[in-house]
């Protein structure tokens, strides 16, 4: 279990020195010289050369691809061209808000897909489950977006229960801020809970035609307690998957919503970082969001060697 | 005629056959010009002449459906495109070189791709092009690559270990022809459910990204683009955000039901799981 757990580990640097290769790559390329377009075209050189040497763009690619790692190692991600401002701190405030609005979203789809599917796996082919499947069906095809907007003529304009958008601030109160961040959380989680029910049903029905269920059934078990006692259990190893799976999409998800209800999150600040060229902000979220992705894998990954001992021998 | 009798099937496909049929026809006529403001006519609610209203410039609706649609489905179908044409072969080459260095660089350079949501791409490739219908073509179709790689290399390592394959080699037959001649046309129906999948999938991205400004940019109408434009007036106007949100709706959902249909009828080996 260590060596694979070593092993994965290595694969999880190598995967992240990749990727920011690939961003930093992708970016860099960009026609244009951030100093020049901040100061405008009227700019003099030697001001413009002085600025560059501020924002440490007079060194070669090479070298600032490599200031720019071993910055986010020590936790330094630049300073943010346009507010002149650490990265890191800008960063810091908007997670405060993308964070708890994927772990949120992800916990309400968890708990409206647990129980269908389960529901649908346990009757199935019966007009429940295909009322369920139909529901999942519809719920995998709206856009989380047109549905948040929904949300928002239902829910804060007709009904006036929530804000139609905005954040309070933690400092506002807890409750306040999970009601600001409740319809955005419902709208990332209904097409998640819709895939996370389909899997959960389908997992569920293949692991009870497994011979292990028969013999759980042959030595005296019902259908119900078979599956709550040997199933369910047995079913978790592609549910998990998705959930891991939706983790690293609901954070890049929680980017559009964010848009929808005017939250400021990461989303909001990689939108206002393109628009004003701040290209080390943009590169910055971007690696975070990536690292959050491949974290999410690899903790997955170790769980599942940790489940199915299995599993270990493959990489 | 077992396509007919899928409901699921027959279902998906008159959903997708009215979204791709109004994109066609939209070439040829739409009911209004999509181009031609009528400030005098804005905001009007459906009637027998406007039939889903006008929008905040007093363009007709249904007529930008029309056109959008075209917009949702080419970037779509070229995304695609591009993640068979790449991903195929890329996946086909890994299976006929199992566990060799060829192997190992293609599927971990797909994990890299696959660690990064198409939103990231098309952010990435925003900030430095700027926002085009393009722009999310390339972050879509880049997003696709492996998709189709790892299916293609999954499907097609099991295919390798099967005595048919075995025969061809002892034919004399080197791995292109016979990834080319027998694996390929073994995994066709995989690809084309895949396929489905990933079209409508595009719809739903084409549509997010659009909507966060990314895509398709003005004149061209797109829906997610016009649900964006929607959104500050959809309190008195509600019916500038339902039309286009229900285009999207239903074209995803009839392509959905049609690979759901497809699946069943391509791969019987599926049906058991999803019964």
């Amino acid at each position: 279990m260590l060596r694979y757990s070593l092993k994965r580990l290595l694969s999880l640097g190598l995967s992240l020195l990749a990727a920011s290769a690939v961003i930093f790559l992708a970016i860099e390329v960009v026609p244009g010289d951030p100093a020049s377009y901040m100061l405008g075209i009227n700019a003099q050189p030697d001001t413009v050369a002085a600025l560059r040497a501020e924002l440490g763009l007079n060194v070669s690619a090479f070298e600032r691809y490599i200031t720019w790692v071993s910055g986010m190692l020590t936790g330094d991600f630049g300073t943010s061209y346009t507010y002149r401002t650490p990265v890191v701190d800008m960063i810091g405030d908007r997670i405060m808000i993308s964070l708890p609005l994927a772990i949120y979203a992800l916990t309400l789809s968890t708990l409206i897909a647990f129980p269908a599917g389960i529901l649908a796996a346990s009757k199935r082919g019966s007009a429940t489950d295909v009322s369920i499947m139909g529901a999942t069906q519809l719920g995998v095809a709206i856009p989380n977006f047109w549905f948040a907007m929904l949300l928002v003529v239902f829910f804060a304009i007709n009904l006036r229960w929530f804000s139609a958008g905005g954040f309070p601030g933690w400092d506002k109160g807890f409750f306040i801020s999970m009601k600001a961040l409740t319809l955005p959380a419902i709208s990332l989680a209904l097409p998640q809970a819709s895939i996370l029910a389909r899997v959960m049903r389908s997992a569920l029905i293949d692991t009870m035609d497994e011979d292990f269920i028969r013999t759980a059934r042959a030595k005296g078990l019902s259908r119900r307690q078979a599956m709550w006692r040997h199933a369910l259990r047995n079913a978790m190893i592609p549910v998990l998957t998705i959930i891991g799976l939706q983790f690293s999409f609901l954070m890049a998800g929680a980017i559009i919503i964010e848009n929808v209800f005017f939250l400021p999150g990461l989303g909001r600040l990689v939108f206002q970082s393109i628009s004003q060229r701040d290209l080390i902000v943009v590169e910055s979220v971007v690696m975070l969001l990536v690292f959050a992705v491949v974290l999410v894998t690899f903790i997955v990954d170790i769980a599942y060697a940790a489940v199915d001992p299995r599993l270990r021998g493959r990489s | 005629m077992a396509f007919l009798k899928n409901r699921s099937f027959m279902i998906g496909a008159f959903l997708a056959t009215i979204f791709i049929g109004a994109a066609l026809v939209s070439f040829l006529w739409t009911p209004f010009d999509v181009t031609k403001l009528d400030i005098a006519h804005k905001l009007q609610t459906p009637s027998a002449l406007h039939w889903f209203g006008t929008d905040h410039f007093g363009r007709d609706i249904f007529s930008m459906i029309m056109v959008g649609a075209r917009t949702s489905i080419a970037v779509a179908v070229v995304a695609v495109g591009i993640g068979i044409i790449l991903g195929v072969p890329l996946g086909l080459a890994a299976a006929a070189r199992k566990d060799s260095l060829l192997d190992e660089v293609i599927m971990r350079t797909n994990d890299l791709v696959f660690a990064f949501p198409a939103l990231l791409i098309a952010i990435m490739i925003t900030a430095v092009f700027g926002p085009s219908a393009t722009n999310a073509i390339i972050a879509i179709g880049i997003f696709n690559i492996p998709v189709f790689a790892r299916l293609t290399r999954g499907s097609a390592l099991t295919l390798w270990t099967r005595d048919f394959i075995l025969s061809a080699r002892v034919a004399g037959k080197n791995a292109v022809r016979i990834s080319i001649e027998h694996i390929l046309p073994n995994i066709l129906n995989l690809l084309i459910v895949q396929g489905s999948i990933q079209f409508s999938l595009g719809i739903l991205a084409e549509a997010g990204l659009s909507y966060v400004g990314l895509g398709a940019q003005p004149p061209i109408p797109s829906w997610g683009r016009m649900l964006a434009e929607s959104q500050t007036m959809i309190s008195f106007a509600p019916h500038l955000a339902i039309f286009p949100g229900m285009a999207i709706v239903l074209t995803v959902l009839g392509l959905n039901l049609m690979g759901d249909g497809l699946r069943d009828l391509l791969d019987p080996r599926l049906r058991r799981s999803r019964t």
